[in-house]
């Protein structure tokens, strides 16, 4: 449903002389299958937003090709746009006019009749449990509520594709499972997701494949259980005072250990099998009269995924 | 058709918004009816040189003025609210649709005019009860010129944010474009009281043309040579700023 081949985009900052030049995506690739929900996730300023605006042709990319629902990014961005929806990370909801003023709207800038635009606003206010306030002026909604009235404008004319920019960003976390259930709803009904989120839990929960970005590149792809798994079985972490680097000399290169990060409050170890790794580890520790403060075992999560390949934690920020 | 029918659905949708945030509207009209009210009537004795010996003659040389004036301030103002929507994204959200580009920015020109235009007729109504006395026919033609000023201001003043996309330095900017305009043009006093050197340089000024144009069908000399002159050149402006600004528009947005 989308094929992305090196997709690139840099901005140039400044004027004149002072120019510096920002590498906001550099050669993506990227394939989502038809019905699926495609997470991309990513901290701050990887890229996120400037992929999707590039896909949705507000973006004209400096590189690379796409194709969208069997329209050219490039030589077609016209039936590009009739094909996909977008709903932007602010939100572009008006305060002074109601949601319905805002779906038969938006449903006409896609060409489609009055009528037609009226009825289909009907099922989406319906869809999206709007039709209560439907008649109210945006300004007297709350996130949530005004979240519902961007998804249901980004799908009046049916999309093939929508495009979700952090759908759930400052939800609290009843609208958030509410707002899951709705995108799960719009895949099941034959839709392709590709949403932005730097939750983790999101991704996990929500996405039936994902893509970890950071700086611009694409460093993990697949369902969040393959990724999981290609970490590791388990993670081993133990809790460590000042002594960090000396457990990890001990314990690097073991044959149990598959990787080993080292933080400041202690290790990461990814093992293949926590229950014999974890004895193993500690007589190591006694051995070398290294005291610890705690020692946890648990699956590894997608932070782990994005520890491994970039070297930061995604929760810490 | 497509390209009408997007125009008048952009349109009627701006004209939706002036409607609810009927304070914009009021601040609009508060400014020219206190100079109005509170500084024609000095007029009378200012006017006089030029003939005027009623209050019905001072009004029917300040008001067209003060419309002038209006009109050209509140249009280049516009720039101002396109950035504003630039930014916030409601623009991106006509842009992911096929809507056509141009209808974008015209529809939005065009609501300009229109809110203008109704601010134009209050503040004639409200000059009426002060003397003013005017040929409808005449009046209507004015109004005619009046738009154009007003689609003017407003395409410049769109291609000038689309220029200098920042708010800060788009102020400046529209400053010192909108005061020796307006300035040159004698729009509160005729310049016939001015200087020789001074009307030679505001010859050079289309908009003193228009604004004596305008002034020219307000005191019932519709055969003046500022009627047509004016005229003319006010719809060759605002065709070329017109498509300079939707060609900008164009151009950035794709
Ligand atoms: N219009 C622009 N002009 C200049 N730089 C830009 C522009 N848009 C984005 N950037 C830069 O490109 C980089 C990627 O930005 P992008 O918005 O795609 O990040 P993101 O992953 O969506 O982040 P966030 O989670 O904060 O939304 C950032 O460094 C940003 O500063
Ligand atoms: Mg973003």
């Amino acid at each position: 449903m989308i094929e992305v081949k090196g997709l690139r985009k840099s901005f140039t900052l400044g004027k004149r002389r002072k120019t510096r030049t920002v590498e906001a995506v550099r050669g993506v690739d990227l394939s989502v299958a038809e019905g699926e929900i495609f997470g991309f996730l990513g901290p701050n300023g990887a890229g996120k937003t400037t992929t999707a605006r590039i896909l949705c042709t507000l973006l004209e990319p400096d590189g690379g090709e796409a194709v969208i629902a069997g329209a050219d990014l490039r030589k077609d961005p016209g039936a590009v746009r009739t094909k996909v929806g977008y709903v932007p990370q602010g939100g572009t909801t008006t305060d002074e006019v109601t949601a319905r003023e805002e779906l038969v709207l938006q449903a006409r800038m896609y060409g489609i009749g009055k009528a037609e635009a009226v009825e289909r606003t009907e099922k989406a206010l319906a869809a999206f449990e709007l039709t209560e306030f439907a008649d109210r002026q945006c300004r007297t909604y709350s996130g949530g509520q005004r979240r519902r009235v961007d998804i249901a404008m980004g799908i009046i004319h049916e999309p093939k594709v929508l495009f979700l920019d952090e759908p759930t960003t400052g939800l609290d976390p009843q609208s958030r499972a509410h707002l899951w259930d709705e995108v799960r709803r719009l895949r099941d009904a034959g839709m392709t997701v590709f949403l932005t989120t730097h939750y983790l839990e999101e991704a996990d929960a929500l996405c039936d494949r994902i893509a970890i970005i950071d700086h611009g590149e694409i460093v993990a792809i697949g369902t969040p259980t393959e990724l999981k798994h290609g970490v590791a079985g388990d993670v081993v972490t133990v809790g460590l005072n000042g002594s960090g680097p000396r457990a990890a000399e001990l314990l690097d290169g073991r044959d149990y250990v598959r990787k080993l990060e080292l933080g400041e409050d202690g290790l990461r170890l990814y093992v293949d099998d926590g229950t014999t790794a974890m004895p193993q580890i500690m007589r190591v520790l006694d051995a070398g009269e290294i005291h610890f403060d705690t020692v946890e075992l648990h699956r590894p999560s997608l932070d782990d995924v994005f520890l491994i390949k970039t070297g930061r934690s995604l929760r810490d920020k | 058709m497509k390209f009408l029918r997007d125009t008048w659905l952009v349109f009627t949708r701006q004209m939706l918004l002036v409607w609810r945030t009927p304070a914009r509207l009021v601040i609009g009209f508060v400014q020219p009816i206190a100079y109005l009210v509170l500084f024609a009537p000095l007029l009378k004795t200012a006017l006089a040189p030029t003939g005027a010996q009623t209050y019905a003659d001072a009004y029917r040389v300040y008001v067209p003025g003060l419309l002038v004036v209006l009109v050209l301030l509140s249009g280049f103002f516009a720039g101002f609210g396109l950035l504003g929507e630039l930014r916030s994204g409601v623009i991106e959200r006509s842009r992911v649709t096929p809507v056509s580009r141009t209808a974008l920015i015209l529809g939005r020109a065009f609501s300009e005019v229109v809110t203008l235009m109704g601010q134009a007729v209050v503040i004639t109504v409200v000059a009426l009860p002060f003397g003013l006395t005017v040929h409808f026919g005449w009046l209507m033609l004015a109004y005619v010129m009046l738009a154009l000023m007003a689609l003017m201001a407003c395409a410049l003043s769109y291609a000038m944010a689309m220029l200098i996309p920042s708010p800060a330095a788009l102020g400046p900017l529209i400053n010192s474009v909108s005061q020796p305009l307006s300035l040159l043009s004698g729009v509160l006093l005729p310049l016939s009281l001015a200087p020789g050197w001074l009307v030679a340089i505001a010859e050079w000024n289309p908009i003193y043309w228009t604004t004596n144009g305008t002034r020219s069908l307000f005191t019932g000399n519709p055969g003046d040579v500022s009627v047509w002159a004016g005229m003319l050149i006010v719809i060759a402006l605002a065709a070329l700023t017109v498509t300079w600004a939707t060609r900008m528009f164009a151009r950035q947005v794709r």
